[in-house]
């Protein structure tokens, strides 16, 4: 090796370092919208930094495979990058969640494969546990994707002997490992096995649960693409990749744990419950005898909208399935032109992913200080004239607050009821996707306004206009 | 070896309680971003892929180091952009 080549595997070490510490900051930077565009630099180019030098630093023979894999790599990532819509987010990010648990499990029997001569018991462990949480992340990640892209049904998959069927995986796959660990590394049958049977895994733990709960599995299958990265840290002796893989790792547990806790249930619940298979109960709502369900007309709630003064918009996950972010916008805007004091109720769990409702709102040009937390808005409501609820059901649900025998007795809400008037403005009486029943819709000061979020919201510009 | 791997615990755990520390700081409204830049990050896994695909010991560690870098790429060059795409939505009035 010439010293050239030598000095350069010292820097690279050094590089690393430089690249980490830039990865950290760049999320730092992400605490404030100010400033999270510049960190989101600050850690591409720090990825530049690892990347380049890995590549540079003369343990590479041949460079043809890398520079067609990264051209087909980024041709994709640019393309994709333009062309999702910001609606179709948690599908995206569902996706690379899988490509990253892919990667990690690629690497982890590439580096199998050139090391057999030289499986310690150490080696051998690190290198299984990361083909196994790859692979379980790659296809719980497609399934989680094909749920959200609507591929396959949204509702929970439940079958006899679900969690039996696991846990014999699981322990017939820990048999394996210490089979490969303790008595033959070199078995390559068997290390084929461990990456399939955690397909399958990956497969069986995601297909129980429903759409609703999407929510914490892209978080929970974003911190399992991290802990890869990290067990592909060990197989390398990386330790870039084992802090990259813990931040990461990290940043979807706390996610993980921020949406239980908005919906008031615990992992397992989410995880092994079957949670909203009674989606099926609409019309037990409709022959409520305590309240008949009343639809307005739009000229009664434009009526009622000129006598406000504070408005509250709630957006939930209906308004990004009927694309409706710009008419939401076009609505605020037109209530703010005539006086009216105009803000943005936001659920931590609206939407199918984490902050899903702040980025389609962003997109229309809300500005993001109109954009409130739960724990912000919520006192508010009391002093609101009208509360407008936007294609959302179990985030807005009383039941949470009042009826101890609903199945989501105890999850926060936003406390619309509160407001003078809520406007519902709602495809049908179906329930949401806990299907629960909302005996919101049944209230005295709550104006039912049926059809299509987006053709309702323009209806009432065009009523508010001018006025 | 166990050295190691000592050392490496030790910078897992750290980094662990700082990844904590920091991702509790980000506001709510900045969740999908940071997930998504997340996602790119974790594309780092490219610093094996590519030693993987670039040694050519033989045509399968080759193959298999080619399809991580692929994957890695995608989440790299995606994750970015598209949460550049995102941030830079997000204006104040």
């Amino acid at each position: 090796m010439s010293a050239f080549a030598a000095n350069l595997i010292d820097l690279k070490d050094w590089i690393y370092l430089i690249a980490a510490i830039c990865f950290i900051v760049g999320i730092k930077m992400l605490t404030s919208p100010e400033t999270a565009a510049k960190g989101n630099y600050i850690s591409a180019f720090a990825m530049l930094l690892a990347v380049g030098i890995t590549i540079i630093s003369g343990q590479i023979s041949d460079f043809t495979w890398i520079a067609a894999g990264i051209a087909a790599g980024a041709l994709v990532g640019i393309v994709a990058s333009r062309l999702v819509k910001m609606t179709a987010m948690p599908q995206m990010v569902a996706l690379y969640n899988g490509l990253g648990g892919a990667a990690s499990a690629l690497v982890a029997s590439s580096e199998y494969l050139r090391k057999l001569d030289e499986l310690t018991p150490f080696l051998s462990t690190v290198i299984l546990l990361s083909l196994f949480v790859g692979s379980l992340t790659f296809t719980g990640s497609v399934v989680a994707f094909a749920k959200l892209q609507e591929l396959v049904s949204g509702k929970p998959v439940v079958f006899p002997l679900q969690h039996l069927i696991n846990l014999t995986l699981i322990v017939g796959t820990l048999a394996i490992g210490v089979f490969l660990v303790a008595v033959e590394p070199v078995n390559i049958p068997w290390f084929i096995a461990v990456s399939g049977i955690a397909m399958v895994l990956g497969v069986l733990v995601v297909i129980p649960i429903g759409g609703a709960d999407m929510p914490v599995v892209i978080a929970l299958l974003n911190s399992y693409s991290g802990i890869a990265v990290s067990l592909t840290g060990f197989v390398l002796s990386n330790n870039a990749l084992i802090i990259v893989g813990s931040l990461v790792g990290a940043s979807g547990i706390f996610l993980t744990n921020e949406m239980c806790v908005a919906m008031n249930r615990s992992i397992w619940n989410v995880l092994f419950g079957g949670f909203g298979q009674g989606a099926a109960t609409g019309a037990a709502a409709v022959q409520d005898p305590t309240g008949a369900v009343k639809p307005y007309t739009i000229g009664d709630a434009v009526n009622v909208l000129e006598a406000s003064q504070r408005v509250i918009l709630v957006p939930g996950y209906g308004m990004a399935a009927s694309q409706a972010q710009h008419a939401v916008r076009d609505l605020g805007d037109n209530l703010e032109e005539m006086g009216i004091d105009v803000k943005y109720a936001i659920h931590p769990v609206a939407g199918r992913m984490p902050g899903h409702m702040n980025v389609l709102l962003a997109e229309s040009n809300v500005p993001y200080d109109l954009l409130k937390d739960m724990d912000e808005i919520n006192p508010e409501f009391r002093q609101t004239d009208v509360a407008i609820v936007i294609g959302a059901n179990d985030v807005v649900n009383p039941a949470a607050n009042e009826d101890p025998s609903s199945p989501i007795y105890g999850m926060p809400i936003l406390n619309v009821e509160e407001a003078k008037t809520v406007m519902v403005l709602k495809r049908s009486m179906n329930p949401g996707f806990a299907g629960i029943d909302n005996a919101l819709f049944l209230r005295d000061n709550t104006m039912m306004l049926f059809g299509d979020a987006k053709s309702t919201l323009n209806k009432l510009v065009e009523g508010v206009k001018g006025k | 070896m166990l050295s190691v791997f000592l050392v490496g615990l030790y910078v897992l755990v750290l980094s662990i309680f700082v990844g904590f520390e920091i991702i509790s700081k980000v506001p709510p409204m900045l969740h999908t971003p940071l997930m998504s830049g997340t996602n790119a990050i974790s594309g780092i896994t490219l610093v094996g892929a590519v030693v993987a695909a670039g040694f050519s010991q033989d045509l399968l560690t080759t193959i298999l180091g080619f399809f991580a870098v692929v994957c890695g790429s995608i989440n790299v060059v995606g994750g970015y952009l598209v949460t550049d795409r995102m941030l830079r939505m997000f204006k104040k009035k």
